[in-house]
């Protein structure tokens, strides 16, 4: 049976994890060459790395740490961030990146998901969404926000999910705009919404507090896989612990 | 012995990378290549592949890699097969029409079940259909990375070394003499993909292959 995957995520600024709330209020808090090994050790599924500073120089910074990571770590590495054509799509993936996740250039550009797609195949394109809960007559409705959550597009995320998949992409990066970097859990009306609306692999983000949240996004959003970033960097749970927690709940689980 | 070349086939598939590392990790000297030469003098040769199967046999073709493939095939030398790598042994791929592959082995690479999610992504077990010395420190139902969209449906099941469930029980191990293929990335597998590499390094360097 294929298992649900726990992907610590690593924000990285400047070479650095840093972690904050919203998408703002950034805290050093490691190396991610070291943050890649050690959850390598702890029986992470995948790992993804997020420039969220996304100049031009901290691309280059991020190729010399995925080049690094790619050495000693031995499962699936998705970058993103930043990555604008499939010039910078190549450049991830040759320095040892297995996916590369696009976001506001998917958004301004949906042809490079095809273009991506087509050169490198659908399996290292992951769309990330970032969607934003808006006030609607007909139930709960989620715009797409780009920019690092700083500009609404208007655009609906269910329509956009639809439309990403279509275009090619092999996965889907969700992450609730709302829940972000509050640990009150993920928005799983969203995380479900898009799950059963799209044939391809959806990781649930945002919000993750505590182990009954992935186990929620899991079970109740219908998420593929789960992304959490201060639970495992403050080390208030370990992976292995996560594991057994969903392991006793029947979620079947690598280990 | 620790220290040899092995080839990695390059014919532009990218991802190449991580195989090498893999490699380089376990003391060996990866050299990724498309130099007949360099494949043909390796001590053991890896096929790695990702995409789709079309580009991967027009690749194969313009590179002069698909003769040098299926001499190393008739000359019984070891090679291992990823992925894509494993599905153009096969006869040909219903991927995007319909594409004549390698057909080292009988069968046809086929579509997945329309029931599960595809790409079929992430950690799956693999049920050991037979001992064999790629499987050493390896246990039953260990989990290994998936990803692709197709599967290998060899004819003949003596081939099938190893099976994975996913909306059906698909072939993930092939082996036959000294060719290895596994569906899913043993690169990216942690620990057990390291093992799986040094079992089959060892086994080719040791001239293994063929008594069991």
């Amino acid at each position: 049976m294929l298992t649900k995957r726990i992907i610590p995520c690593l924000d990285v600024t400047q070479g650095r994890v840093v972690k904050g709330t919203s998408f703002m209020d950034l805290r050093d808090v490691g190396d991610p060459v070291e943050f890649a090994a050690f959850y390598y050790k702890e029986g992470a599924d995948e790992l993804v790395f997020l420039d969220i500073g996304a100049t031009p120089e901290g691309r280059s910074t991020m190729v010399d740490v995925v080049e690094r990571v790619s050495k000693q770590v031995f499962i699936p590495l998705t970058v993103g961030g930043g990555l604008r054509n499939t010039h910078d799509i190549r450049r991830m993936l040759e320095a040892g990146a297995d996916k590369t996740a696009i976001n506001t250039a998917a958004v301004l550009n949906p042809q490079l998901i095809g273009n991506g797609a087509k050169k490198f195949g659908s399996q290292c394109i992951v769309v990330a969404i970032d969607a934003k809960r808006v006030i609607s007559a007909d139930g709960p409705k989620w715009e797409v926000c780009t920019h690092g959550g700083r500009k609404q597009t208007g655009i609906d995320a269910t329509t956009w999910a639809k439309q990403a998949v279509a275009l090619g992409a092999g996965e889907l990066l969700l992450t609730s705009w709302d829940a972000d970097g509050h640990r009150t859990g993920y928005d799983l009306e969203l995380t479900r919404t898009i799950s059963e609306t799209v044939t391809v692999p959806v990781i649930a983000s945002g919000g993750a507090g505590n182990l009954k949240h992935l186990y929620q996004a899991l079970a109740d959003g219908k998420a593929d896989a789960v992304l959490a970033a201060s639970i495992f960097h403050y080390q208030t749970y370990s992976i292995h612990q996560a594991k057994d927690y969903l392991a006793e709940r029947g979620v079947p689980v690598r280990k | 012995m620790k220290g040899e070349m092995i080839a990695i086939i390059d014919y532009g598939a990218g991802n190449l990378r991580s195989v090498a590392n893999a490699i380089a990790k376990l003391g060996y000297q990866p050299r990724v290549t498309n130099n007949p030469g360099d494949v043909l003098s390796a001590a053991a040769v890896i096929l790695p592949g990702v995409g789709a199967a079309a580009d991967t046999m027009r690749n194969l073709a313009e590179s002069g890699m698909s003769e040098v493939i299926r001499q190393l095939i008739s000359e019984e030398r070891p090679l291992f097969a990823i992925c894509m790598g494993m599905q153009v042994m096969l006869q040909g791929s219903e991927e995007g029409g319909w594409h004549e592959c390698l057909g080292v082995i009988p069968g046809i690479v086929k579509r997945l079940s329309s029931e599960v999610k595809i790409p079929h992504m992430g950690w799956n077990q693999v049920k050991q259909r037979i001992a064999h010395p790629i499987f050493d420190a390896i246990p039953d139902e260990a989990n290994f990375y998936f990803v692709h969209s197709y599967y290998a449906d060899p004819d003949d099941t003596s081939v099938v070394a190893g099976t994975t469930d996913y909306g059906v029980s698909m072939c993930s191990v092939m082996i036959k003499g000294n060719l290895v293929a596994t569906q899913f990335h043993p690169e990216k597998s942690g620990e057990y993909g390291l093992r799986m590499y040094s079992n089959f390094l060892q086994m080719a360097l040791k001239g293994r292959f063929g008594r069991c």
